[in-house]
């Protein structure tokens, strides 16, 4: 059959000139470091303030996940509603969050009241009241939303793989245990606070419609009274990971099998980082990579596979998963192991290796070319040591990975030999199958939480 | 109130044309970061599948993505990826999209890529067969396997309405899903994917006139063919109140869901208005009413929520829709006493009215947040083709926080005294097995 009017896909333009918009950076005597970043987008100034809050005991995630809960729950001079309208007025948010390496406040305000929202931040930071009844309030509800969470597959398949590859390290613990919140009290917090809610080591990032220099200026001044000792906890790096068995965590019933691979990650400052960064985008990082071609548009075995590399202060860390259908399991898995053999063992195209380098240099530019992607990533580098160089300097480094780097760094982060495995399903009937491929051990959910 | 705030508005420069084939294209240049956004809507969704063929509209736009005239299965991705960009489609109740954000550079592959589709999908037994197999594993990871999954637009619409087009489960069952042809992919093109049934919008870092000639270029010879009119999906709204109950042994706790017909989003905006202003008065945050009585002073829930539209999105809809009030609650409260708790706030706003400040500070509020969804081009070029296809005018995203500032504290009132229960259909939730 002839196609009458075959009609060539469009080469690309010349590479659109990069952006480097206005920024300043000061440490403050405090010990606050503070960049901002003028992107003029729309007339709002995004705000992330990160403070390094990981710990070490069994009891950690309970009280900094209630601290979380209770930090904006009232003040010395406003109760929690009136802190909430007061934030509201300015056509603000702020919200506080946690994870296993920080304490995040994150927000949004109109730029002509950006110093408004920083004295209520600076409000929040220095005179938290804790109020009894918010925490009692808070503590009740935190009970019951970790019960709706680990009924999610997708919380206890994490909960399960961290456990397996974190061993006794913190992350292994990322959520707290009801016994432990509902420990949690209100001068407990109040004491938390004092020793943890410090500016050594914190990182304030400022990205919107501003003067970089004003802005930093008006921080000093909100801030000026944020001046509590203290010093942040280190966290132990991540133990090596040890592949054992494929651990079977037993879901009865359930119609799909949360498949979740983990191995050793490179962190983002080891020079061989931006060549395992494309090696895993050729294999399972994005929609064209092999994993996603094989088990989804080809097999129909899945809806999303996904593979990354998770960066935290302790360590980086690989991560593959897939929800596969429960009677196609082993088949999966199969494939998954056959991708993963295949990127460590043979080297990749050239074909690929451009495909992924020019994916992720424009992505890249296009996350941070919005004011909250650009505020939320400099946080997050912030984390790490890192900052605005890094950031302007990766595409060169994606750019200069050579296909034997590429391969190479494969060999050293995908490799099936060096992962381990964990799948949330139905034992019963997933468990056979998968014991034709490779030792299994099942475990009930019960067997997982710990006190 | 004395005055009303002057709110800030998201305001970019429109261009509209509607080329020979019908098509309607809207550009918005602003070229401060060097991204396009991509959007084609076309007016199908949900509502408009057959009985039958429950789940079919979204399986469809699943087929959209298999290939077409010029490219074979997997290069649509590839293209888009490689040009450092990224894609999707969704589908809605009244209209299903399809996108792509992409550095500037990549205009033109970006227009051609939806040209092609456009123009001819590639629709065959093997990517039919395939592309159920991923829907239903969709299905299972978004509802089948998930505590809550799909609660409540999967539930309430079937408790609120009685015709099938606004009742039924839009991701369809299983058995509709298998039973899908290819005939039955053709005859769907035929009928709504004519260009003339489309918006395309293209925003971000461009110039006017040079796409307005690449669009010309890539889309202007698809030939016409006749939109489809669209039925009327007009019902009468309850009289009493509706009231399901649902067990179900994957949910640790109960949670409930109350919906109310509101009016008509696009034929009569002015009256729908106070109602968005009013899901906000209820449920922004810990300064909002429904938060506030409900979780911190009676505890008798531990999540609450109040947005308009199934979907969430109160401007990417059309007659019939309505105000949703949805909350998770610990067991030790019952759906009733979480629904009393409700009304009587609702029954206090009557009453009483807004407080002092109460209305600028959630207008504000409102306002912060268009701009923060629009500032990511993609976001922008979402909003500008849905104003457009859902409301005939682009132009409205730019008009909206006016629009919000008219409203006043005797429209949230009146808008307030209609969420009766007379007028509402519950689904509660419960822990269990199934009867």
């Amino acid at each position: 059959m002839t196609v009458p009017d075959r009609r060539p896909v469009p080469p690309l333009g010349p590479p659109p000139k990069v952006i480097r918009p206005d920024s300043a950076e000061r440490a403050l005597a405090t010990g606050l470091r503070v960049v901002a970043v003028r992107q003029p987008g729309v007339p709002l100034v995004e705000l992330r303030l990160r403070i390094p809050f990981s710990g070490t005991t069994v009891t950690h995630p309970a009280r900094v996940g209630m601290l979380a809960k209770t930090l904006l729950a009232g003040t010395a001079r406003r109760d929690r509603v009136a802190f909430a309208e007061a934030v509201q007025a300015l056509g603000g948010s702020l919200h506080a969050s946690v994870d296993a390496d920080r304490l995040l406040l994150g927000g949004v305000v109109l730029n002509t009241a950006l110093p408004d929202l920083l004295e209520l931040l600076g409000e929040a930071l220095t005179e938290a009241a804790y109020p009894a009844r918010e925490v009692g309030v808070e503590r009740d509800r935190l009970v019951e939303q970790l019960a709706v969470a680990r009924s999610q597959p997708s919380v206890l398949a994490r909960e399960a793989l961290r456990r397996t590859l974190y061993a006794d390290h913190p992350y292994a613990r990322e959520l707290p245990t009801p016994r432990a919140v509902a420990a949690v009290t209100a001068p407990r917090l109040r004491e938390l606070h004092t020793q943890r809610v410090v500016p050594a080591g914190a990182d304030l990032v400022l990205v919107g419609d501003l003067a970089p220099e004003r802005a930093l200026d008006q921080v000093e001044t909100a801030l000026a009274g944020w001046k509590a000792d203290g010093a942040p906890q280190a966290i132990p790096v991540l133990p090596p990971i040890v592949p054992a068995a494929v651990r079977v965590v037993h879901r009865p019933g359930a119609v799909q099998s949360s498949i979740r691979i983990g191995g050793t990650g490179l962190r983002r400052h080891d020079p061989a980082y931006p060549a395992t960064q494309l090696a895993n985008l050729v294999f399972g990082g994005y929609f064209s990579s092999r994993l996603v071609s094989n088990i989804r548009e080809d097999k129909g075995y899945t809806y999303g596979a996904h593979s990354r590399i998770d960066h935290g202060a302790a360590g980086s860390t690989l991560l593959v998963d897939a929800d596969v259908a429960t009677d196609v399991t082993a088949a999966a898995m199969v494939e998954i192991g056959y991708e993963l053999g295949r990127i460590a063992t043979t080297r990749p195209t050239e074909q690929e290796l451009d495909d992924v380098r020019q994916y992720a240099i424009g992505t890249l530019a296009m996350s941070v070319a919005t004011q909250a992607g650009l505020a939320s990533t400099l946080s997050v580098l912030a984390g790490v040591g890192l900052g605005l160089s890094w950031l302007r300097e990766h595409p060169e480094r994606l750019a200069r990975v050579t296909l034997d780097e590429a391969f190479e760094a494969a060999g050293r982060v995908l490799a099936p030999a060096g992962l381990a495995t964990v799948v949330l399903g139905d034992a019963e009937r997933i468990a056979p199958g998968l014991a034709l491929l490779a030792p299994v051990e099942v475990v009930t959910n019960a067997e997982s939480p710990r006190p | 109130m004395a005055t009303a705030p002057t709110l800030r508005a998201p305001t970019y420069p429109l261009e509209r044309v509607t080329l020979g084939n019908g098509l309607r294209v809207i550009l918005a240049p602003d070229r401060t970061v060097p991204v396009v956004g991509i959007a084609v809507l076309y007016d199908v969704g949900l509502r408009s599948e057959p009985i039958g063929r429950t789940g079919f509209a979204h399986l469809f736009e699943h087929l959209m993505f298999q290939g077409s005239a010029n490219l074979e299965k997997l290069a649509h991705f590839r293209y888009v990826q490689s040009s450092g960009g990224t894609f999707n489609g969704s589908t809605h109740l009244d209209y299903t999209n399809y996108f792509e954000v992409l550095p500037s550079n990549a205009l033109e592959r970006g227009l051609f890529l939806e040209a092609d589709r456009m123009r001819a999908p590639v629709i065959n037994e093997e990517n039919l067969a395939n592309q159920i197999s991923v829907v239903k594993e969709e299905i299972r990871i978004n509802v089948l396997n998930r505590p809550y999954g799909g609660f409540p637009w999967l539930q309430l619409p079937e408790v609120l309405f009685d015709t099938f087009p606004n009742a039924h489960d839009g991701y369809g069952s299983f058995e509709d899903l298998e039973a899908a042809t290819v005939a039955d992919a053709w005859a769907f093109f035929d009928q709504y994917y004519a260009p003339a049934n489309a918006v395309l919008c293209v925003a971000g870092d461009l110039d006017p006139a040079e796409t307005l000639a690449l669009v010309e270029r890539h889309f202007g010879d698809i030939p016409a063919r006749p939109a489809p009119q669209r039925p009327d999906f007009g019902e009468p709204a309850p009289t009493g109140q509706r009231w399901h109950t649902r067990t179900d042994p994957l949910v640790p706790n109960p949670a409930v869901a109350a919906a109310w017909r509101v009016p008509d989003p696009v034929g009569d905006l002015t009256s729908y208005l106070p109602f968005v202003v009013l899901a906000e008065v209820l449920s922004d945050g810990d300064a909002a009413r429904l938060p506030q009585r409900l979780i911190q002073r009676d505890r008798v829930a531990i999540e609450v929520g109040c947005y308009l539209s199934f979907l969430g999105d109160p401007f990417d809809v059309r007659d019939p829709t309505a105000l949703l009030i949805q909350a998770h609650h610990p067991s030790g409260s019952s759906a009733a006493t979480v629904l009393s708790a409700a009304d009587a706030e609702l029954d206090r706003l009557t009453a009483d009215g807004l407080g002092p400040d109460e209305l600028a500070r959630v207008k504000v509020r409102i306002a912060t947040r268009l701009l923060r969804d629009v500032d990511p081009v993609l976001g922008r070029t979402l909003a500008l083709a849905t104003f457009e296809q859902q409301h005939g005018r682009a132009e409205l995203l730019a008009e909206l926080p006016s629009r919000i500032a008219a409203v006043t504290d005797d429209d949230v009132v009146a808008a307030a005294a209609t969420l009766v229960p007379e007028r509402r259909a519950v689904v509660e939730l419960v822990p269990g097995e199934r009867a």
